[in-house]
């Protein structure tokens, strides 16, 4: 039943992810590439259609961790106080770009909240992968100081960074550079998603310059996940030992691995959702690699004192878990037949779509 | 420790009441859509529909900011209260949770095709988005209050060893003697809101003289919705809400009457008057005796347990608050009632749109639901303090154990500058769309 539900939720996640990372893409997009009036109004309304029914991936996942695995998220929620709320602030100052920007008409109004727009999406992506980076390297659990803790086993508090900069040793910071490493990796990812749904979905002019620059940050990202995973026995010794032991999980890093191959290819595909849909792999397959090279862990403990979180010792009770299951499954079904209605209803290029407002 | 709790508790306050400005506009706002949507349904008069639509916009906004300001309300349970989150996050998760899937999605995709998508459906399926809009945002706050009526009367669960508050009985939750009236209570009161509203918009239209012949359909709809919902704000769910408190809360019970001694046979209401914490009396009383027994239990001479009957650990920790909130909500409930009242009796007798005094009365009228909305929230959160879960948990050992003062401090002056800026673009966009006016070219 633990299982059940982390798998859910790392389904949720997924989906989140690719949704509303075309449009957190869409907003680094925005603000490096368009430069004509023209190009910004359809750039954001490619984002801006979507974002709030996007953002409820986001509070639906949030619900079902809270439900599923309370201790989890008390202890995570708590202990990444700081850069959390921030992701919210980041996250009020990226709507209301987006709602504002088409309000007024001139243009110091739509130059502010472009940027507001475009900043705090760069940031946020920033932010969500650094914070990949810290449950895959772990912390200080039960804040252990010279062998006892100072609070129970399953809390932490960590700096936002310590003088190092190191992911080595019992005592990492949010920031470390490690951590920054997959930031960044996550800010290069959801740019090509990003521009991959201007793509699909807009015809502005700079669509084909966009197709090589999605050439070039493949490049990119390609090389910084060689270089990850060539350090990732830094942060865990024994790195591949799931995929060792259970081969059967291969299957993620090969999701991972023909979404990177595929979108080398982009430029001779003759439609854009081909496009689209590799960059959606690589995000699935990424975050699922990631999850697989810890299970069951979810959060490592970095000291050797307390114990790593793992889904079954934050799990809710087992009769929990399994009436959940039932209203789950109901839920779900009516997701899919949502998306399917709206995907129908909604498809095609926003450029002629009239926004309400 | 003790200035955790204060700043805690001061954070979640500010960002809730700021968060429910919000969705208490929406729920109320998107039944009388509905309305709009299926009398031009049934008359074919454009200015119905084209009501709806100006209506939808103005829920557009109010809804991008009920997510806005929702997503940090969720976040905060984990990071400010973390502990609590912990103990019973397998109870409460779950009517969380099923909000999230069941009624947020709802909501969202199908408010986008009601704006984006008439043209392409027809009419009746767009009749349906919008009901399905009404139907998400009513679960939403069915299963919110789930959620807040298992903190004020908890069922369905166990304690275990390590403290942990388990689910035994699923359908408990949703059986909860609280949560009917509160829920019904609550989806009124914001029916009140919004009938407020649009009955000052209608009011601002005929006084301005622009817009005629929507400000007298918005006034008309606004004043029955709003005589309507204001009735039945009071009676039944009001009184029956009370009785709940006396039966489950009831040194909650004293402190919102203000009943400081116990009397042998029969309690008064209180109208009037201001708690005096030191001398434990009410200064300057007026009070109508044996009232309360007959309205709380139908017998004139019952007896109703004063706050003398409880320790003060028992009690809540803020007396005069509780007390001013809950007369707050009383006294302007009831000029609701009197202002839609007269407001109907003129509409009836055909005298409204040229009344002026009243139409400025109705426009300045509609802050005052919103003031009672947050007062009666107050009454149901201060009355369960000292209590988190009433009787089991305290609001102290529900903190997050590793995150200082210092840190929520910051945060607070954060949230409260974020807000002030959201609050006043809120403004500017309401009032444009207001200022524009609903579109009147049919296509
Ligand atoms: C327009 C708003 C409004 C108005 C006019 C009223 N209320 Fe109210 N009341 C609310 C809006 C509200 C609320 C905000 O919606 C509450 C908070 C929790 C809830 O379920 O509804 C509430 C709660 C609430 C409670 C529960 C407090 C608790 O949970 O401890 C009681 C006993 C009453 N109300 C009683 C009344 C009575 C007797 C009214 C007589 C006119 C009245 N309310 C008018
Ligand atoms: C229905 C969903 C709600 C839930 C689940 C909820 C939950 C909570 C929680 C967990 C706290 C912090 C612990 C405590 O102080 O007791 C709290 C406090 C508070 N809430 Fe609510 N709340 C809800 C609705 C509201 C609304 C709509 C308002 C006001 C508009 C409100 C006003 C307050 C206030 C003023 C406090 C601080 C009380 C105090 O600490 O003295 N709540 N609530
Ligand atoms: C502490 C308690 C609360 C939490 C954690 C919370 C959480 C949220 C969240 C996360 C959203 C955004 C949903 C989305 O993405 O669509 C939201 C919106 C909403 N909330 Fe709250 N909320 C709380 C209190 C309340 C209360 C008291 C009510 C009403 C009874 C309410 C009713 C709604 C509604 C109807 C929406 C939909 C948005 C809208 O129509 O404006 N919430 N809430």
């Amino acid at each position: 039943m633990e299982l059940f539900w982390y798998t859910m939720i790392a389904i949720v996640l997924a989906v989140f992810f690719i949704l509303d990372g075309y449009d957190f893409g869409t907003g680094i997009i925005h603000l490096f590439f368009a430069k004509k009036e023209k190009d910004k109004e359809v750039i954001a309304k490619a984002a801006g259609l979507f974002w709030d029914s996007n953002e409820v991936w986001l509070v639906a996942a949030g619900g079902l961790l809270f439900m599923a695995f309370p201790t989890f998220y008390a202890s995570v929620f708590s202990g990444f106080y700081l850069p959390l709320i921030i992701v919210l602030w980041f996250i009020i100052f990226r709507a209301i770009g987006l709602e504002l920007r088409s309000q007024f008409n001139f243009q110091m109004w739509k130059d502010i909240w472009d940027k507001s727009f475009g900043v705090s999406s760069l940031l946020l992506t920033l932010f969500f992968g650094i914070a990949l980076g810290n449950v895959v390297r772990g912390v200080n659990l039960g804040g252990v100081e010279n062998g006892v803790s100072a609070y129970e086993a399953h809390y932490f508090f960590l700096p936002l960074w310590n003088s190092s900069f190191s992911p080595e040793g019992t005592h990492p910071g949010v920031i470390d550079w490690f951590t920054i490493v997959i930031g960044i990796i996550a800010v290069v990812t959801l740019s090509i998603h990003g521009a991959n749904w201007i793509i699909l979905k807009t015809e502005s002019s700079i669509n084909e310059k966009l197709k090589s620059v999605v050439f070039k940050l493949n490049i990119a990202l390609l090389l910084l996940t060689i270089f990850s995973v060539s350090i990732w026995h830094i942060i865990k010794p024994q790195p591949f030992s799931n995929f060792i032991e259970s081969p059967l999980l291969f299957i993620f890093p090969m999701i991972y691995l023909s979404g990177l191959f595929g979108t080398f290819l982009v430029k001779k595909f003759k439609k854009d959702v081909y496009a689209f849909a590799c960059s959606s792999l690589i995000i699935v397959g990424g975050i699922t690699s990631s999850l697989a090279s810890m299970f069951p862990v979810i959060l490592p403990s970095t000291n050797s004192v307390n114990e790593s979180l793992t889904i079954y010792n934050t799990a809710a009770s087992e009769y929990g878990l399994s009436v959940a299951l039932g209203w789950g499954i109901v839920g779900f079904a009516l997701l899919l037949v949502y998306f399917i209605v709206q995907k129908r209803l909604m498809g095609g290029k926003v450029d002629k779509m009239d926004y309400g407002h | 420790m003790d200035d955790m709790i204060f700043y805690d508790r001061l954070q979640f306050a500010f960002t809730i009441t700021f968060h429910y400005i919000f969705p208490q506009l929406t729920m109320g706002l998107s039944l009388m859509i509905v309305y709009f949507k299926w009398k031009y349904l049934r008359t074919k008069l454009e200015r119905y529909n084209n009501a709806a639509k100006f209506f939808m916009k103005i829920f557009a906004i109010n809804f991008t900011m009920g997510v806005v300001t929702g997503i940090p309300m969720e976040f905060q349970f984990g990071t400010n209260w973390a502990k609590f989150s912990e103990l019973t996050g397998g109870i409460i998760g779950q009517t969380l949770a099923m909000e999230g899937l069941f009624s947020f999605f709802l909501e969202s995709s199908f408010l986008a095709l009601f704006i984006f998508g008439e043209k392409l459906m027809g009419q009746k399926l767009h009749f349906l988005t919008g009901f399905l809009v009404f139907l998400g945002s009513w679960a939403s706050g069915y299963f919110i209050l789930a959620t807040n009526s298992w903190m004020q009367n908890p069922v369905g669960y166990e304690i275990l060893e390590n403290g942990k508050y388990v689910l035994t009985n699923f359908s408990a939750l949703f059986s909860n003697p609280w949560l009917i009236p509160a829920f019904l209570h609550n989806q009124f009161a914001s029916v009140v809101t919004s009938s407020f509203v649009v009955a000052a918009i209608g009011a601002f239209y005929v006084l301005r003289n622009k817009n005629l012949e929507y400000g007298k359909l918005f006034l008309k709809t606004g004043v029955i919705f709003g005589f309507v919902s204001s009735m039945l704000v009071a009676v039944p769910t009001g009184d029956w809400n009370a009785k709940n408190v006396a039966k489950f809360q009831p040194a909650a019970f004293a402190a919102m009457e203000g009943i400081f001694e116990t009397e042998e046979a029969g309690a008064e209401i209180v109208l009037i008057g201001q708690p005096n914490m030191v001398e434990k009396k009410i200064d300057n009383k007026i009070a109508v005796p044996n009232i309360l027994s007959f309205l709380t239990y139908q017998d004139w001479n019952k007896q109703i347990p004063g706050m003398d009957q409880f320790t003060k650990e028992e009690l809540p920790d803020n007396i005069p608050a509780l007390y001013y909130s809950y007369h707050i909500m009383v006294g302007l409930g009831t000029i609701f009632i009197g202002l839609m009242g007269l407001a109907l009796l003129f509409l009836w007798r055909r005298k409204l749109y040229t009344m002026n005094t009243l139409l400025w009365g109705i426009m300045f009228a509609f802050p005052f639901p919103y003031i009672a909305n947050i007062t009666g929230w107050y009454v149901a959160e201060l009355g369960r303090q000292p209590y988190l879960v009433y009787g089991l948990l305290k609001t102290v050992d529900g903190i997050s154990p590793t995150v200082s003062s210092g840190n929520t401090l910051f945060t607070l002056l954060g949230f409260v500058g974020l807000y002030m800026l959201l609050g006043l673009l809120f403004l500017v966009l309401v009032g444009k769309t207001i200022h524009k006016g609903p579109e009147t070219q049919t296509h």
